[in-house]
């Protein structure tokens, strides 16, 4: 079995969020990037099942779709334990233009899993898995919070409005994952680091997809009014102005 | 032409969302001045298919089929995508849920309809079609506009109120053409005798300031007064003290209840992430520099273990004489 698992590069989840002038594009000055939480979550299991599979799986590789800047998380990625990586020479313009790109190193790779993370923190799409299926003609399961295998079958931990299922389903096989499919994302050490600069980066082209949609202007939530202090001694006047002024009881 | 809205439901039941996901369907097709095709797939009573036309629904598609008993997305999509040609859909609308976000996408490449994912509010434009959006996990909204001529909208739950429209839908059986069902379902295990977090309208959740998982009686007595579900910061579900289906943040769930109360959490911009869209705060913490405090409409400096029992007294007070 061959894995790949996509990798978005967004800011660190710490970064305070700006947009130019014209509020037509985010301000990237200052920003450190990081491997999205999910997806590198998605690459610590994608190793485990390696390490636990004997052999039968026999690489796991990582694709971006993102211009040059990206290269530093790519690269985080291989230093992690990923064994080849794939870069998309092209701007994430929306997620059917990712997906339609990522089927592309899909295909010439022959990967039978493809994991994804739930969502991208920056854009919060949570659609490129389930284009990426489509585009394949994979099977798909979303909100993935377990997955293992044993010999050619799957199993998978899902979440459900309400509860959790488990399922069996067989590949070829695209698993959108989310809390809970890793416990701490593996973070890499000198070793790793040092054979992360040996393992090959291919970069491609794009092929022509256009996107579906464009993200035209971006918005600051209205600042908020300031906290109105309760004393702790007197408990009842906040249910006072919970229920008269707030009316939120 | 016709607005679409797929409407899921739970062991034959439809919830709150369900009937403002059709508001909101009703109110786009009035400004395309055309009908609601709501679709449900599975056992559901007459009586509570023809409920969907009090919020607007015109017409209910029915797909009873036992091969669609759990959530297969191919399968599901095969039914989404024929209802969508037979009707003439030119716009589609689920749930921002777990199902809505395992449909969507697949459903977008299949149509060639433009996804916007997350919105929380109504087009500012229908032509083309451009919606706001939540991005960067809650510190920012986007307007996005769809290029293609069909569009697929997902909507967060309590973001768009209910309306009541008093139509007498058509409700008409369909029986689309299914694809080989891949996910075999092995083990459900469904949350019963508790008010989901993602159904929640009041949400009472604690973060490492609670100490310990031994404090959690007061969260759970809290909530079981206020009819509300409980929540924990990620820490907390790390450290096991709850399970992680209570986390809420940025990696965890993303909530918008009417009323939080954040009770020993300190705020991180990444647990703000996934509750900031709440429409009314409360904060207790004992450090007044607290970041919760920004986020916050009321706030009690103050411990836990003392403000805590004194809220509840004080609440069932108030219940009691209300
Ligand atoms: C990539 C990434 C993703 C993350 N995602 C999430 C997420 O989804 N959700 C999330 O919650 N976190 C997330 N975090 C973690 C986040 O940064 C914070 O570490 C976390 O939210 C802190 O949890 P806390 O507020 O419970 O604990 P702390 O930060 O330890 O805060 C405890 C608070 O309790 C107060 N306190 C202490 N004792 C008392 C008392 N007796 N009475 C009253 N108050 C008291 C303290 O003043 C303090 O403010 C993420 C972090 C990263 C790096």
């Amino acid at each position: 079995m061959k894995i790949l698992v996509c990798i978005s590069n967004v800011p660190d989840t710490t970064t305070k969020i700006r947009f130019n002038a014209e509020k037509t594009e985010f301000d990237k000055t200052g920003v450190q990037w990081i491997i999205n939480p999910w997806d590198e979550l998605a690459l610590t299991r994608a190793l485990e099942l390696k390490e636990g599979s004997g052999g039968a799986v026999e690489c796991v590789d990582v694709a971006s779709v993102n211009l040059i800047d990206a290269e530093p998380t790519i690269r985080k990625a291989l230093a992690i334990g990923a064994d080849k990586a794939f870069r998309v020479n092209a701007m994430p313009k929306d997620a059917y233009f990712v997906a339609g790109q990522l089927a592309e190193v899909v295909k010439s790779g022959g990967y039978d899993l493809v994991l994804c993370g739930i969502e991208s923190s920056d854009y919060n799409g949570s659609a490129v898995g389930g284009m990426l299926a489509e585009f394949m003609d994979y099977n798909s399961v979303s909100a993935v919070s377990g997955i293992n295998l044993d010999g050619g079958k799957i199993t998978i931990n899902r979440e459900i409005d309400g509860g959790k299922e488990v399922l069996n389903i067989s590949a070829p096989l695209v698993a959108v994952v989310q809390k809970g499919i890793a416990i701490d994302p593996r973070i890499p050490n000198m070793r790793g680091i040092m054979m992360a600069r040996q393992k090959p980066l291919t970069v491609s082209e794009p092929t022509g997809i256009d996107a579906l949609t464009s993200f035209e202007t971006y918005e600051l939530p209205a600042p908020k009014a300031a906290c109105k202090m309760i004393d702790p001694e007197n408990v009842k006047q906040l249910i006072d102005l919970l229920h008269n002024e707030a009316k939120a009881i | 032409m016709s607005v679409l809205v797929y409407t899921e439901n739970w062991d034959g039941k439809f919830k709150k969302l369900s009937f403002e996901l059709v508001s909101y369907a009703a109110k786009i097709a009035e400004e395309l001045n055309t009908k609601v095709v709501a679709v449900s797939i599975g056992n559901v009573e007459k009586a509570a298919l023809a409920e969907l036309g009090k919020y607007g629904a015109s017409k209910v598609i029915v797909v009873c089929n036992g091969e669609l008993n759990n959530l297969d997305n191919k399968a599901y999509n095969a039914v989404l995508a024929q209802a969508a040609e037979k009707e003439g859909a030119n716009v589609i609308i689920l749930a921002h849920n777990n199902k809505g976000k395992a449909l969507a996408p697949g459903l977008s490449v299949k149509m060639k309809a433009g996804l916007i994912s997350g919105v929380t509010g109504l087009p500012s434009s229908y032509s083309p079609m451009v919606v706001k959006k939540k991005s960067f996990t809650g510190a920012a909204f986007a307007n996005v506009k769809v290029l293609s001529e069909k569009s697929i909208l997902t909507l967060f739950q309590n973001s768009y109120a209910v309306v009541e429209k008093n139509i007498e839908p058509s409700i008409e059986e369909f029986a689309p053409a299914l694809p080989a069902i891949n996910t075999q379902v092995t083990n459900v295990d469904k949350v019963t005798g508790k008010i989901l977090l993602s159904d929640a309208e009041i949400v009472v959740s604690g973060g490492r300031g609670m100490k310990g998982p031994e404090n959690w009686s007061g969260i759970e007595e809290l909530a079981q007064i206020l009819g509300a579900a409980t929540a924990c910061s990620r820490p907390v579900s790390d450290e096991g003290w709850r399970g992680h289906s209570e986390h809420v943040g940025q990696t965890g769930k993303i909530i918008a209840p009417n009323l939080y109360f954040a009770l020993g959490i300190s705020g991180a911009i990444q647990h703000l992430g996934g509750v900031s869209s709440s429409k009314c705060i409360v904060a207790v913490n004992t450090d007044k520099d607290a970041p919760i405090f920004e986020a916050a409409d009321y706030g009690i400096i103050g411990d836990v273990r003392k403000v805590l029992p004194d809220m509840i007294t004080a609440f069932k007070e108030f219940k009691a004489s209300n």
